[in-house]
């Protein structure tokens, strides 16, 4: 069923709060409702929220680990290469390839390609850039980077209904539930 | 506050020692929103006329370093006072002085978040920008010690005319490699670190070019704790690469001189040695810049007399086992009984550059052991003087492991006694000028405090509910939210 047919122009509702303890057991509620498509919003990270979400572990560790070990053979491929196979490099009798000799390079191209990837990779697991989000239309939105916890629950969530997500998000907030719109 | 108070650690001062007592990271009257106006409100206002004033002696020593560099690449490297033996002069003493300073950003950014250490929210940003800005002036001296800086991508395996490839088992390649990886993986965190802080001063914008601007730079971040899961494991990751990879950078910096056969280099204490000192060395310009910035910005409750105690401390720390290396050379000098390895370090002491040695010896050794009082750790005024001391020092350090081993190796005949030209003083100075530049704009542009991390450290972002301890990370006692491991 197209949830964004049924509320056209509507990408969801906001929800704000001032501490992090009524965040946190706001977000559980959220979570208990099983709701999938929502997100809460805080100026700094808050431990236990991952739990209080139930977000799942990120695959980044994997990414980076596999980068890591991308640039410690290209580390180790490049020097031999270039020193015992393209341009045999002879110096003082020592062999062409001797890994203790390579070690130091091997070891600084593996940081390299895994500090990237892990930038890299949490960005496209992030979605980001997007430099266009509906929330930033919201004026209030703005104080989730300075002092405020926000909850949206988006209309596109099958349990999504105008009225009771409204009840429930009125009923763990003190504060007015905002309309977020879904045009600019 | 009433005087009255029992409270061990008051609300002003936090240099407390009590152990059953969370000191408090920020002091004062401070929230969230104080946090912010503070930290956003000195890129927002106008810069005081001190902004200024520095601004415009720093461009113009940039100025004096660019003219520098195109004189010595229009003329050559006779310009220098470089001669045989000393083939190595200014540039590579002042390259490791920069690169040594560049090891505190990492260092707090990463190891000291590894080791739970959380008084360093409240400086890392600054730290790390000093980092990048500080292998940025490294960065320029084997540039142009090269000496025809149109062949500097010799440097690097690119395919040339030539058909030749660079030797990968020379130290000198290492650095490459190290100096490279670390101004890459800097940068990365740096910038990571502040995407969250870049969104806090879009989301205040007041114009459109700076809603732009920032905007741009933010990435979109809306502050989701989905993104922020997924940011705190790459911060997370990043800390523990790059870890290891500061301290590899000053290792493999040391084996260009341990790898060689030269007396007083060829030791295998070069690579702590050297670590232990660019720590030393990196946190004595922190507290060089960190103690202005934060008296002419008010950002005394944020940095707090806390904070520069703890840097006073690890001066302390990394300061002895710098003098600690100083008298295992001495010792190992003579014990091994090597008569050129026992020469060169009586030579160092009271040979021609015994001036630069004392000097060395007292501003590494002898200074940072004023820290053991608590009055010189937390008076900022006598801790800035040692601070500035210590970076003297620290220069005067490379200064005597370059030239007083290679003036006088093996053969008197061919001993000689090295004088910087006025190129190579104008140069250095210059790249002072280049540092407290990009310092500056950084300060003028960009969070200088990482205003995210500082918020996760304060007592409010922790539960503060009867039966809970208020402080620390969150223990899973609300129902359903437990933290699983």
């Amino acid at each position: 069923m197209s949830k964004t047919a049924e509320h056209a122009g509507l990408y969801g509702y906001l929800a704000s709060f001032d501490l992090v303890d009524e965040f946190l057991v706001a977000a559980t509620r959220v979570r208990d409702a099983g709701y999938t498509h929502w997100d809460a919003h805080s100026p700094f990270v808050i431990h236990g929220l991952d739990a209080a979400m139930g977000v799942k572990k990120t695959v980044l560790p994997y990414i980076v680990f596999v980068a890591g070990l991308t640039g410690a053979a290209v580390g180790i491929l490049l020097q031999w290469w270039t020193n015992a196979v393209d341009y045999p490099f002879l110096i003082s009798g020592k062999p062409l390839f001797s890994l203790p000799a390579n070690i130091p390079i091997a070891f600084e191209t593996t940081i390299l390609f895994a500090a990237i990837s892990a930038l890299v990779g949490m960005l496209v697991l992030n979605r980001l850039p997007q430099l266009y989000h509906p929330l930033f239309a919201n004026r209030s939105f703005k104080r989730a980077t300075d002092d405020r916890f926000f909850i949206s629950i988006e209309a596109v969530d099958p349990l999504f209904d105008p009225t009771t997500t409204r009840e429930l998000l009125e009923s763990i907030s003190g504060r007015p539930i905002e309309e977020i719109e879904d045009q600019p | 506050m009433s005087a009255t108070t029992t409270e061990p650690l008051s609300y002003l001062d936090n240099t407390g020692d009590d152990p059953t007592v969370r000191a408090r990271l920020v002091v004062g009257d401070n929230d969230f929103h104080a946090v912010t106006n503070k930290v956003c409100g000195i890129v927002e206002s106008p810069q005081p006329r001190l902004w200024w004033v520095a601004f415009a002696i720093s461009s113009s020593l940039t100025l004096v370093l660019l003219a520098m560099i195109a004189y010595l690449v229009t003329t050559g490297i006779g310009v220098w006072g470089l001669m045989i033996p000393v083939g190595w002069g200014y540039a590579i003493v002042n390259f490791v002085f920069w690169v040594g300073i560049g090891h505190a950003g990492t260092l707090i950014s990463a190891i000291l978040f590894l080791l739970r250490q959380r008084w360093r929210t409240s400086i890392n940003r600054f730290a790390e920008g000093m980092t990048i800005f500080a292998v940025v002036c490294a960065g320029v001296f084997p540039g142009i010690h090269v000496g025809r800086v149109w062949f500097a991508y010799w440097l690097a395996p690119i395919p040339n005319q030539m058909s030749m490839w660079p030797n990968f088992r020379s130290p000198l390649l290492w650095d490459v490699f190290a100096v490279g990886t670390y101004a890459t993986v800097s940068l990365l965190f740096w910038y990571m670190g502040m995407i969250p802080d870049l969104a806090a001063l879009r989301d205040r914008a007041k114009t459109k070019i700076r809603y732009y601007a920032y905007g741009l730079l933010a990435l979109g971040w809306r502050s989701s704790n989905r993104h922020w899961h997924r940011f705190e494991f790459a911060y997370l990751l990043l800390a523990a690469l790059a870890t290891p990879l500061v301290l590899s950078v000053h290792s493999v910096v040391s084996f260009d001189f341990a790898v060689s056969i030269m007396p007083g280099w060829h030791t295998t204490i070069f690579p702590p040695y050297f670590v232990a000192g660019a720590i030393f060395s990196g946190f004595a310009m922190v507290v060089t810049l960190v103690i202005p910035v934060r008296r002419i910005y008010g950002l005394q409750e944020i940095i707090t007399k806390r904070h520069l105690e703890n840097m006073a401390k690890i001066m302390l720390a990394t300061g002895t086992m710098v003098g600690f290396a100083y008298s295992t050379e001495f010792f190992i000098a003579w014990y091994s009984g090597n008569t050129y390895e026992a020469f060169t370090f009586m030579n160092r002491a009271f040979g021609p550059y015994a001036w630069a040695y004392w000097t060395m010896v007292t501003c590494n050794v002898l200074v940072p052991q004023v820290f053991w009082m608590k009055r010189f750790r937390t008076n900022t005024i006598l801790l800035w003087i040692a601070s500035v001391l210590i970076n003297v020092g620290m220069w005067f350090e490379r200064f005597v492991i370059v030239v007083s081993s290679l003036s006088r190796d093996y053969l008197p005949t061919s001993w000689g006694y090295y004088r910087p030209s006025i190129v190579d003083i104008l140069t250095f100075v210059g790249s002072f000028g280049l540092f407290f530049t990009l310092f500056l704009l950084f300060v003028r542009f960009l969070p200088i405090v990482g205003m995210a991390e500082v918020k996760g450290v304060m007592p409010q972002a922790h539960l503060d509910r009867p039966g809970h301890r208020g402080h620390g990370d969150y223990h899973g006692d609300i129902t359903g939210t437990e933290v699983l491991s």
